[in-house]
């Protein structure tokens, strides 16, 4: 199960944020250790931690909902915390941007890759509608977010933030 | 399973960091600790560094239950925690700490008993008998297996009084080590005859 603890923190942090997403992995690990005994043998760990954070995802998302936070503009910053794991700001806010369908899907499916009949089993719908959404949001992202990497912003803000990423 | 990396993904993802080190840490502490306190902690390993190599520690929550040596291979061990004790296994020093310590103690000659409680769970019947009697035989001392088997109350049974200390699951804590050949001869053990002689070697100095 530890194997895949870094493929569940990205899909967090994709899905709900950096703020909330390490609640979101801490949820989702202890939920998935006290099911884990009844899992079946052979059943695919990986859809299984991914339906497990996404129903944590749903929850964060409703507690934050619920939070009388300041519900401004999401901030330029690059950092919230100034950590150095933190990761671009400005995806999260092209992601938060998107419907939580197509944030969902296009996580799931690009993160974990997992197919999108799996994907519409854990978000509900039809394996089309996970697809559509996926294809969407990408759409959206394209539009939003890559477009900026042409304009060096993005770029700028990567070498000086994400190093030791290479892979 | 990797993610399909299409290039559109790794222009997209590509800032969200696949592997990131410090907050793996960060979570897997915060994970035991709240396993830990929720009860389902079933059983929590971390390793030491000994004279003898790198040992695996693992503990439920009734007390030490593995010690496995490098050449019995680490992950075997865990593997048969996983599948005869419990699958909730994590990486959990705290628990273990005590352990750890007694252990360093024990092989800077600071250390002639161990205190720990002990999980005998992995070993039943007879051959939990003969682990039983093992801790009462003390440091720098040994005993033959025939001996053994006589104070395991079975004399005849000194090949079943091998195969208990040969698959003694906490060998250094239960001192399967201080059981010799009639002859005098150290015989085979769980850490391989060089680990036996030289815990033997360490008790006598």
């Amino acid at each position: 199960m530890a194997d895949f603890g870094p493929m569940v923190l990205r899909v967090c942090r994709a899905v709900v944020g950096p703020d909330e997403a390490e609640d979101a992995w801490s949820e989702t690990f202890l939920a998935a250790l006290k099911a884990y005994p009844e899992l079946d043998e052979g059943a695919n760990v990986e859809a299984w931690l991914v339906t497990i954070a996404h129903r944590k995802a749903i929850d964060a998302t409703r507690a934050a909902a619920r939070r009388p936070v300041a519900a401004g503009p999401l901030p330029e910053r690059p950092s919230r915390t100034g950590r150095p794991e933190d990761w671009d700001g400005d995806l999260w806010a092209a992601l938060a941007a998107l419907p939580a369908k197509q944030r969902a899907a296009v996580a799931y499916h690009y993160l974990t890759g997992l197919p999108y009949a799996q994907i519409a089993e854990i978000t509900g719908g039809s394996t089309d509608a996970a697809r559509r959404a996926a294809a969407d949001g990408i759409k959206t992202l394209r539009a939003t977010y890559l477009a900026r990497t042409t304009e060096g912003t993005y770029l700028a803000r990567t070498t000086e933030g994400t190093e030791g990423e290479g892979r | 399973m990797m993610a399909t990396m299409e290039p559109e993904a790794r222009d997209l993802f590509g800032s969200l960091p696949e592997q990131d080190e410090q907050a793996a840490a960060r979570l897997h502490a915060r994970l035991a600790a709240a396993a830990a306190a929720d009860g389902i902690l079933d059983v929590a390993y971390r390793t030491v560094d000994t004279p003898l190599g790198t040992l695996l520690l693992a503990a439920t929550e009734q007390g030490l239950v593995r010690v496995a040596y490098p050449g019995q291979g680490h992950d075997a061990a865990l593997a048969q925690l996983a599948e005869l004790v419990s699958p909730r296994i994590l990486n959990a020093p705290g628990r273990l700490d005590g352990a750890a310590r007694q252990l360093d103690e024990y092989f800077s000659h600071h250390r002639r008993a161990f205190d720990l409680p002990l999980d005998l769970r992995l070993s039943r019947g007879f051959r939990r008998t003969v682990l039983t009697h093992l801790l009462q035989i003390p440091y720098g001392a040994t005993e033959s297996y025939t001996q053994v088997a006589a104070a395991a109350g079975h004399p005849r049974a000194v090949r079943a009084a091998g195969s208990a200390c040969a698959t003694n699951p906490v060998p250094i804590v239960v001192p399967c080590h201080r059981v010799v050949r009639s002859d005098g001869s150290p015989g085979g053990y769980a850490g391989g005859p060089d680990a036996k002689r030289s815990l033997l070697t360490l008790e006598a100095a």
